[in-house]
């Protein structure tokens, strides 16, 4: 990839991807900021016209919007400090030589397996159901009330489905990246007069930021568009206790069939996921670079 | 003060002994070298001795004191590995000073102490950058960097030249021979390369499968070396070891006669050259005499021989004996 002729062939054969990876991306922005200041209602005959920023100014000033938004947050902030502390702690646990090691570590695995739909019912209904649930039964063998899970911490509820689906990925993410760490390292360590504690934290978690920071980033991109969990368990509410931007959103497409606002709130939910990036790469990105 | 007492110390993993049981004293202040072929069980006494492996059975004493169980930390050794094993997220400046801030010593102290370490060992420029901007060599002094800071009673090192490029390896041989000189604490160092042992050490200790075969000076061994394994590891090119009637002659089983002393011109054998390998200051010729087998020479200076020439050669200088079990007579 030298020479000038070589280096204009590279760039002549990736163009077409390149072309059609742009394509791909940017019709289906252009069409939603087109639908976005449009009036496309699908149960009123008006459906035609511009609104100009009416549609996004109706989002901003629903006040559903701002809980929406503290939510989705929540949500993602939630879940990340949960699935890093107890990725990490359960990779360093099963890190250790035991016996069984292979079955175990697919059991680990295991729940990232789980379709999201299907780990949410499993645990709204078998779980966190107040009459079925186990949590119920559990609660009314030592004489309280079942707790209401979805009724009363409905948000909390969600973020724990949430995150033990994704603890998984951070244990395994965190796991290979422990295993990459030269023992030597440690010995020296343990020879230098650290104690475990004193190793954790001068040499397992350094070595672990960059395996925490791809954790952090890919983790982020796919919870900020957290739906399914939703809609299976708490479908938003109580109220709109637990309703995320995404489910907002969603709400405006298929229970209200107002496409422009949808649209708007898209665009919106846009802007925020680049919000959110731009500081986590401000943040931590420094810790991809070798 | 570092003398290391090693009674009956027996080491296995599982089924396997990889040291059947042995006994070693180290003198404060000696410059010991384990040497042995590879999985002689060398690095595995020396983290026998530094406490990252658990004996099987046996004593460890550490200047009087019982150390058998006392854990890594507490034995007062300090250790630099084969791969240096530097904290690669750390500065230079931190690597050195991290046993001090485990032992929590006051900052002033350990800036001291980094400086002064960083001034013997050339480092002073470097103290700011983190190893992965040094050359091998660097890091190596930063490795020896991080132990002398401690001022331990014994250091170990396990193979730590074996990363380096052979120019660098001498230099860094006689930086650690002059360490010792400076320092005069007890080093502990282990190494597959015989000529590292010969050139650094007071005391050799020649390993094979988990047993000592020999420990001596070094001259002692390459003088006077107890048996075959011996003789044919301490020396380079390996000795001439010949069996058959040319032993019997001499009243031996095998009787092995050092490439060096052997003289090229006039004499009893005669043979073809093989190999002829010409380095200015030496000759080393694979001559195949007629009679014994192939015979390795080393003739001082320059030799004309080449390949296919047949010429003689006459043993010169120390012959050893040795026994049907390999023992010298």
């Amino acid at each position: 990839m030298a020479t000038h002729s070589s280096r204009l062939a590279a760039r002549l054969m990736v163009a077409p991807s390149v072309v059609v990876l742009f394509i791909w991306m940017i019709v289906p922005l252009a069409m939603t900021i087109y639908y976005s200041f449009r009036l496309y209602r699908l149960i009123s005959p008006e459906r035609a016209g511009w609104t100009g920023f009416r549609n996004y100014a109706w989002f901003l000033n629903s006040p559903e919007f701002w809980q929406a938004i503290s939510n989705t947050l929540l949500l993602v902030g939630g879940v990340l400090v949960i699935t890093v502390i107890l990725g990490t702690l359960i990779a360093l646990l099963i890190d250790q030589p035991v016996w069984g090691q292979g079955p175990l570590r697919i059991l680990v695995i295991s729940p990232f397996f789980v379709m999201p739909p299907v780990a949410a019912s499993i645990w709204e209904n078998l779980f966190m159901h107040p009459q079925n649930g186990m949590f119920a039964s559990f609660a009314l063998g030592l004489g309280m009330k079942p707790i209401l899970f979805m009724e009363q911490y409905p948000m909390a509820s969600v973020i724990f489905i949430v995150a033990w689906e994704w603890l998984p990925f951070a244990t395994l993410i965190l796991l290979t990246a422990l295993q990459s760490l030269s023992s030597e390292q440690l010995e020296a360590a343990e020879m230098d007069g650290a104690t475990a504690l004193d190793r954790f934290r001068y040499i397992i978690l350094p070595h672990l930021t960059r395996a925490i920071t791809v954790v952090i980033l890919i983790q982020t991109i796919f919870l900020l568009g957290i739906f399914g969990e939703i809609f299976t368990t708490t479908q938003g509410g109580p109220g709109s206790a637990s309703t995320t931007l995404p489910y907002m959103i969603f709400k405006q497409a298929i229970a209200a069939k107002d496409i422009g606002r949808a649209a708007a709130g898209g665009i919106i939910a846009v802007i925020l996921a680049n919000i959110v990036a731009y500081f986590l790469m401000r943040g931590i990105g420094r810790h991809l670079d070798a | 003060m570092g003398k290391i007492q090693l009674t009956r110390v027996r080491k296995s993993f599982g089924e396997v002994a990889v040291i059947p049981g042995l006994d070693l004293t180290i003198e404060n202040g000696e410059f010991v070298v384990f040497v042995g072929p590879s999985g002689c069980g060398k690095s595995t006494l020396l983290r026998l001795i530094a406490g990252l492996e658990d004996t099987t059975s046996g004593v460890i004493d550490i200047d009087g004191q019982d150390a058998t169980n006392l854990p890594p930390a507490k034995r007062g050794l300090a250790m630099v590995f084969q791969s240096y094993a530097l904290y690669p997220h750390m500065t230079v400046r931190k690597n050195i000073a991290f046993p001090l801030k485990m032992a929590g010593m006051a900052q002033a102290e350990q800036d001291r102490r980094v400086e002064r370490a960083a001034k013997v060992l050339n480092l002073t420029d470097y103290l700011d950058r983190r190893p992965g901007q040094l050359s091998g060599g660097q890091r190596q002094r930063v490795a020896i960097g991080r132990a002398i800071v401690r001022e331990p009673a014994a250091f170990l090192f396990d193979e730590p030249l074996s990363n380096l490029d052979a120019a660098l390896r001498v230099g860094m041989r006689q930086e650690i021979s002059e360490l010792h000189q400076s320092l005069q604490t007890t080093m502990i160092y282990v190494t597959h390369d015989q000529v590292e042992a010969m050139t650094m050490a007071d005391k050799i200790v020649v390993l094979n499968a988990g047993r000592i075969e020999q420990v001596g000076a070094p001259l002692e061994l390459y003088n006077a070396p107890r048996n075959i394994f011996v003789a044919g590891f301490i020396g380079s090119p390996r000795m001439n070891l010949i069996e058959g009637a040319e032993a019997a002659r001499h009243g031996a089983h095998t009787i092995g006669i050092r490439p060096e002393h052997i003289s090229v011109g006039d004499g009893p054998w005669e043979g073809v050259v093989g190999l002829a390998e010409h380095l200015g200051s030496d000759s080393f010729l694979k001559v195949a005499v007629d009679g014994i087998g192939t015979l390795t020479v080393r003739a001082p200076g320059e030799v004309s021989a080449r390949h296919g020439d047949r010429i003689r050669l006459a043993w010169a200088g120390k012959l050893h004996r040795f026994d049907a079990e390999g023992l010298a007579l």
